[in-house]
């Protein structure tokens, strides 16, 4: 365990692992936590049979989360979830049924499953999100996650460390989701490919739990294998408060080697845009007035977290959806939802105009509640504006922020939030 | 991997660019099955609609960087190799994507030199890591794949890994 200094990344894979993590070691590691969605889940499960399984390896540590194409939208949907449902009810693992669950990511950390200094391996790519807490989390497929909910241990190779350093404070019209399409648009989409990208500065210190979540979330479309934030207060008080078990918070080392450093003034990023087709087509919104867009997503494992939708919220207070703009507002889970509803957000954006739905992936990856048609254009608060993600391969994304979101809802057009708000 | 990992292969060149993504390899509206006889007709359906008419078993793939970003779907992999290709070259692959393919046992080989175009004839040997473009006459090698890994391979994957030690536990 002692040694050279180490990143996050790599004290955590040590703290977990018998094997020397050194940059580009094969390690093997303990994991603290497992879980599958209603896509992976049920091939997972067939997998987990294959090699022999009888029993996941713990079942308070082992989840099956249906959330992508629930509540289920046809009937193949409607018999994955059935599939993913009985393994886990035969298995007594962790499982919730539509209407007390929300989207994996928004859901995990608010139940205090996932914790800092874990090891969190899931079958979905944006496993990444808990790196926000501290949590060396990754996303790999159903076959590998099959094979730890069997062993309660995978291989990691251990990433090199891109260190982030955000200076300045970010102005109030600019939140995790700018901060982080301005780093993929400065890095480029395999930026971090391989590797764990390492959070600090005035600019991180200064973030919400939830900001840093969006942030998290969208390593891998850098191409990262993590996006780690080194806890601090708030970060300790959020776990604390909801943690389902024990845990052993890891900070890097000082004199710890990156393999790079790649310093921003959050202070001078602007509310900004990803462009079709790439995440790291950043682009101030001010800069992109002219495109007139049919839709807006607001909610995602990526935005849709009680921040977000806050924030949304009350820039649509009392103001109209534009009237040729669909508007869909999804809280990604219900403790956000029973939020939502307490604070009087459902009914300011129900009298904008809105449709709001239950906690669900939804149409960001094209399932359900807004896939778009050929020649559509749509604002999204998600993560990913590859071609044909949220429908037709003619149609197109453009990932913004929630107050973007809410202002391009409001004049039917890109719309930095300062112009309207 | 069945044995095929250490095989020589050859086939035509389907040739695409950087960042291919998992959501045009295999668009989520098709993820409501994995089964991959199901899979292998919608392959590359979103960036190259005439891929999966036009495929010839032992085809193989050559791409630019970062193939494979985004979504864990192993499904993309799967529709691949069900699809009849043989072999993966591509100047670098995402992460998972990685992962994936050697778990399923769909050959991959990362490249940074590789250069050909569509329908060139290519020819690998997987086991050397050499890859011979018989249309160009250029020759390249792959980078090597981490010893682990190998290991995996040698076992025939990942799912008779876990078996293996599995039953060693029991």
């Amino acid at each position: 365990m002692s040694g050279s200094p180490k990143t996050l990344a790599e004290a955590i894979i040590a703290a977990h692992s018998n094997d020397n993590a050194v940059p580009g070691a094969i390690c093997q590691v303990r994991v603290d936590f497992a879980f599958a969605n209603d896509i992976t889940g049920p091939p997972a499960a067939q997998e987990f049979k294959k090699m022999g399984g009888a029993r996941v390896f713990d079942r308070e540590r082992c989840a099956m989360i249906l959330d992508h194409f629930t509540p289920n939208k046809d009937i193949a949907s409607a018999v994955q979830s059935k599939q993913g449902r009985e393994f886990a009810r035969d298995q007594g693992m962790l499982f919730w049924e539509v209407g007390r669950v929300g989207v994996e990511h928004a859901f995990l950390p608010e139940q205090g499953l996932v914790l800092p200094g874990d090891i969190v391996i899931g079958a979905d790519s944006h496993t990444c999100t808990y790196g926000a807490l501290g949590a060396l989390a990754t996303g790999v497929g159903q076959t590998d996650l099959a094979a730890v909910w069997a062993l309660g241990e995978t291989w990691l190779r251990v990433p090199e460390t891109i260190k982030v350093v955000y200076g300045g404070v970010p102005s109030k019209w600019v939140g995790g989701k700018d901060l982080i399409i301005s780093l993929i648009g400065r890095i480029g989409v395999e930026g971090a490919r391989y590797k764990s990208l390492e959070f600090h500065g005035s600019g991180i210190a200064a973030l919400s739990m939830d900001d840093r979540f969006t942030m998290a979330n969208m390593a891998i479309e850098a191409g990262g294998k993590c996006g780690l934030f080194p806890p601090d207060a708030k970060t300790l008080e959020y776990a604390e408060s909801r943690k389902a078990r024990d845990f052993t918070a890891l900070y890097p080392d000082d004199g710890a080697g990156y393999s790079s450093v790649v310093e921003l003034d959050a202070g001078l990023i602007e509310p900004t845009v990803a462009l079709p087709h790439l995440p790291g087509n950043a682009k101030p919104a001010k800069e992109c007035s002219d495109i007139v867009i049919d839709q807006v997503f607001i909610g995602s494992c990526t935005n849709g977290r009680s921040r977000d939708i806050g924030l949304a919220a009350e820039a649509l207070r009392g103001k109209r959806v534009h009237d040729r703009v669909r508007l869909m507002v999804i809280p990604a889970s219900y403790e956000v939802y029973h939020e939502a509803l307490d604070k009087g957000w459902i009914k300011i954006f129900t009298e904008a105009g809105a449709s709001v739905c239950t906690p669900t992936c939804g149409p960001c990856m094209g399932g359900h509640l807004g896939i778009l048609a050929e020649g559509e254009r749509c604002v999204s608060t998600s993560n990913r504006n590859f071609v044909g993600r949220m429908g037709h391969t003619k149609s197109e994304i453009i990932l913004a922020g929630p107050l973007v979101a809410a202002a391009s809802a409001l004049t039917g057009r890109v719309t930095d939030p300062r112009e309207v708000l | 991997m069945s044995g095929s990992a250490f095989e020589k292969i050859s086939g035509r060149a389907w040739v695409y660019g950087d960042n291919v993504d998992t959501d045009v390899i295999i668009p989520a509206r098709y993820l409501t099955t994995s089964a991959p006889e199901l899979l292998a007709p919608h392959c590359m359906e979103d960036i190259d609609p005439a891929f999966a008419g036009g495929v010839r078993p032992g085809d193989i793939i050559v791409a630019g960087g970062n193939f494979g970003c985004g979504s864990s779907r192993e499904h993309a992999p799967i529709a691949i190799k069900a699809s009849g290709v043989s072999c993966v070259i591509a100047m670098s692959f995402a992460r998972i994507f990685f992962r994936n393919a050697i778990n399923i046992g769909l050959p991959i080989l990362e490249c940074p030199e590789i250069a050909a175009a569509k329908g060139d004839e290519i020819e690998v040997d997987l086991k050397m890591g050499i890859i011979r473009n018989n249309t160009s006459g250029r020759d390249f090698s792959s980078n090597p794949i981490p010893e682990f890994l190998q290991s995996l391979f040698t076992v025939g994957g990942l799912v008779p890994y876990v078996r293996e030690r599995l039953g060693a536990q029991s």
